[in-house]
């Protein structure tokens, strides 16, 4: 079952001689329990289909689906409440409020969407124990290390149940180990509990835990492969110009159309 | 609500010594316009506190004394016409003057005003210790409240007043035989002595014993009516030839410097506000910068914009509300231990209006930086927009 949905997806800076296409017509699907890598250069478009996917930025054309709802529909309120309920994020930095606990991160977000009462609190306190992180659970950021902050950072992105869990370069920082563990946690929680996540990386090691990867370049959907076929057409596009049909999702069909 | 106050409470609490040191800045501001406050009202009351408390509703002049008490004379007859005229109940004659209490050796003589009545009638203060005046040329004297605190005179004692006479010092004794409450005139403390006696003593050009019947400076007149102080004002000014009538507030209005002063304290009160404005908002502004990646992911997370405004807001509050507690309790303490002397009063009206303005002005500071932490795009979290 699709959870995202890009549609036709277009997003223009600028105007006249100084127009500037970000995203040129990108559709791609997510379905529930899929982890979908973002891949693609710098300059490529990933972080502002995102921004789009998140609802903090609004597509000049087209239209973002989460659970069938089209985020362009929405006020800047309704999006903004629909942001802390129906979707997790995940940031390069400055991923949590420096002056509250890793816990209290946490538990912010069931603040937030008035949830926050003993038995969710409890689920915090698994969530983190979950990540490895039950001994830092009283810690603040500053006494984290990055992949610790990363950790809390994926624990408070789950834990109001999002549909929808997005992860901007969580990588960019950590060592390569720390970063592993890091996509490794997020891809086996995404899985496990059934969210549709997406990761936008520019480090294609980290997307063998990813069931697909969606490739951007200069804002157009270059191609979606699967981590198991030959990557070397992501480094040098010029190599690999075919898409792979079997990884294409449930919306296969316009994505196919789209690339073609 | 309460994910404000958690936010904003959390952010105190994690650096406080950050907070508690902004805090103290507030407290030395509340401090320094306490001060002021204090300054101003104490000031004011040393010149207009005799006037303030006279039991009279009006105060007549000589006309071309333009309200100045120091350049007024009214003479004799003058005060008669003022006490015939109907609708005036009494009238009493107050000359003013400023001569010295030579104190023991060792001590500096202490400047007092000294304050010519007519005894029983307006002008002369009710005592709260000892008896009033009862002799119009006697060696007797009211000390006010604020000279037997200094001096420890008290009822029966003698002391010496120096007056300069001509180009000689002369020294006059007098005895206690009452104690007012403050009766301050002039910035200085006051005794008070019956008229003739006051023209004997009152710093002469020429050396002289003083006349029978003085004049003296203005005349204290009290009304059969008081509420109809505007009317008799009018009335004594068009049936008595030569002289100007006010009513107590002007006239302490128009002694020398009051309004000048107050004025000039009233506008260092005003530019200690504005300094305090600028400094909460500059520190909630500089803070509020520091956040903006913060804010902006709090904002990509889903936080509503009330949530991150009303916690600016009620940390501004918090701070504020801190720094101005510390400051009014340092005030309370220093005021325990000021000598007598120095002319500050903390009255309660003048102290609460100071401390509200600077619970007022810790918020109006701080809304330039709730409406900086509104601006914040959520974007930038991702490292877009700005």
């Amino acid at each position: 079952m699709i959870a995202l949905e890009a549609r036709s997806v277009d997003k223009t800076y600028g105007s006249g001689t100084n127009q500037v296409k970000a995203i040129d017509d990108v559709s791609f699907g997510v379905e529930k329990g899929e982890f979908v890598a973002l891949v693609g250069p710098s300059g490529s478009g990933k972080t502002t289909m995102l921004a789009m996917l998140a609802g903090l930025l609004e597509p000049t054309s087209g239209s973002v689906l989460i659970e069938g709802e089209d985020l362009g529909k929405m006020g800047e309120a309704q999006r903004s409440r629909f942001r802390r309920r129906r979707i997790g994020f995940t940031f390069q930095a400055n991923n949590l409020v420096s002056y509250l606990t890793a816990l209290e991160n946490v538990e912010l977000m069931l603040r937030l969407t008035g949830q926050y009462n003993a038995a969710n609190r409890k689920r915090a306190r698994r969530l983190l124990e979950m990540l490895g992180l039950e001994e830092r659970m009283v810690a603040l950021p500053r006494e984290l290390s990055g992949g610790q902050q990363q950790r809390v950072a994926i624990a408070r992105s789950l834990i109001n149940n999002p549909a929808v869990v997005l992860a901007d370069e969580p990588t960019a920082s950590l060592d390569t180990e720390r970063a592993y563990q890091v996509v490794e946690t997020m891809a086996h929680l995404v899985h496990e509990q059934g969210r549709a996540g997406i990761i936008v990386t520019h480090d294609l090691r980290m997307v063998e835990y990813t069931d697909r990867i969606v490739h951007l370049l200069d804002g157009r959907l270059e191609r979606i492969v699967s981590p198991d076929d030959d990557l070397s057409c992501l480094a040098d596009p010029a190599s690999c110009q075919m898409i792979s049909d079997d990884v294409l999702g449930a919306d296969g069909e316009k994505v196919a159309a789209t690339v073609s | 609500m309460s994910t404000s106050f958690h936010l904003s409470w959390k952010e105190i609490w994690r650096n406080r010594g950050r907070f508690l040191l902004f805090s103290l800045v507030i407290a030395l501001i509340t401090l320094l316009i306490l001060f002021i406050a204090a300054l101003g009202e104490g000031l004011g009351a040393g010149n207009r506190e005799y006037i303030e408390k006279l039991n009279a509703e009006l105060i007549v002049y000589q006309d071309t004394a333009q309200l100045s008490i120091a350049s007024s004379r009214l003479g004799c007859e003058t005060r008669n016409a003022v006490q015939g005229v109907n609708g005036v109940a009494d009238v009493g004659a107050i000359g003013f003057s400023s001569v010295a209490i030579q104190q023991a050796r060792g001590s500096e003589d202490l400047d007092i005003s000294l304050i010519g009545v007519e005894p029983g009638k307006p002008g002369e203060p009710p005592v709260v210790e000892g008896q009033a005046l009862e002799r119009r040329s006697a060696n007797e004297a009211l000390i006010d409240g604020m000279i037997a605190e200094v001096t420890g005179l008290q009822v029966g004692d003698r002391f010496n007043i120096r007056s300069p006479q001509g180009g000689e010092e002369e020294f006059y004794m007098l005895k206690v035989i009452g104690v007012t409450e403050s009766q301050m005139y002039g910035i200085r403390p006051s005794i008070f002595v019956p008229i003739v006696k006051w023209d004997e003593i009152r710093p002469k050009a020429a050396p002289g014993r003083g006349a029978e019947d003085p004049a003296c400076n203005v005349a204290a007149v009290k009304l059969q009516a008081p509420t109809e102080i505007d009317a008799m004002r009018q009335r004594l000014v068009a049936q008595v030839r030569d002289i100007d009538a006010v009513d107590l507030e002007t006239a302490y209005q128009n002694t020398p410097g009051y309004s000048a002063q107050q004025t000039t304290l009233n506008t260092q009160n005003a530019f200690a506000l504005l300094i305090g404005l600028l400094v909460i908002g500059g520190f909630f502004q500089i803070q509020t910068l520091q956040k903006v990646p913060q804010i902006g992911m709090l904002k990509a997370i889903g936080t509503p914009n009330g949530v991150i405004a009303l916690s600016s807001l009620i940390q501004i509050v918090i701070v504020n509300v801190l720094g101005v507690l510390i400051g009014a309790l340092v005030t309370f303490g220093l005021s325990l231990i000021f000598p007598p002397g120095i002319p500050l009063v903390f009255e309660p009206t003048s102290a609460t209006t100071a401390i509200g303005s600077i619970l007022v002005i810790g918020p109006l500071g701080g809304l330039v930086s709730v409406r900086l932490s509104l601006r914040v795009e959520p974007l930038i979290a991702l490292g877009l927009g700005g």
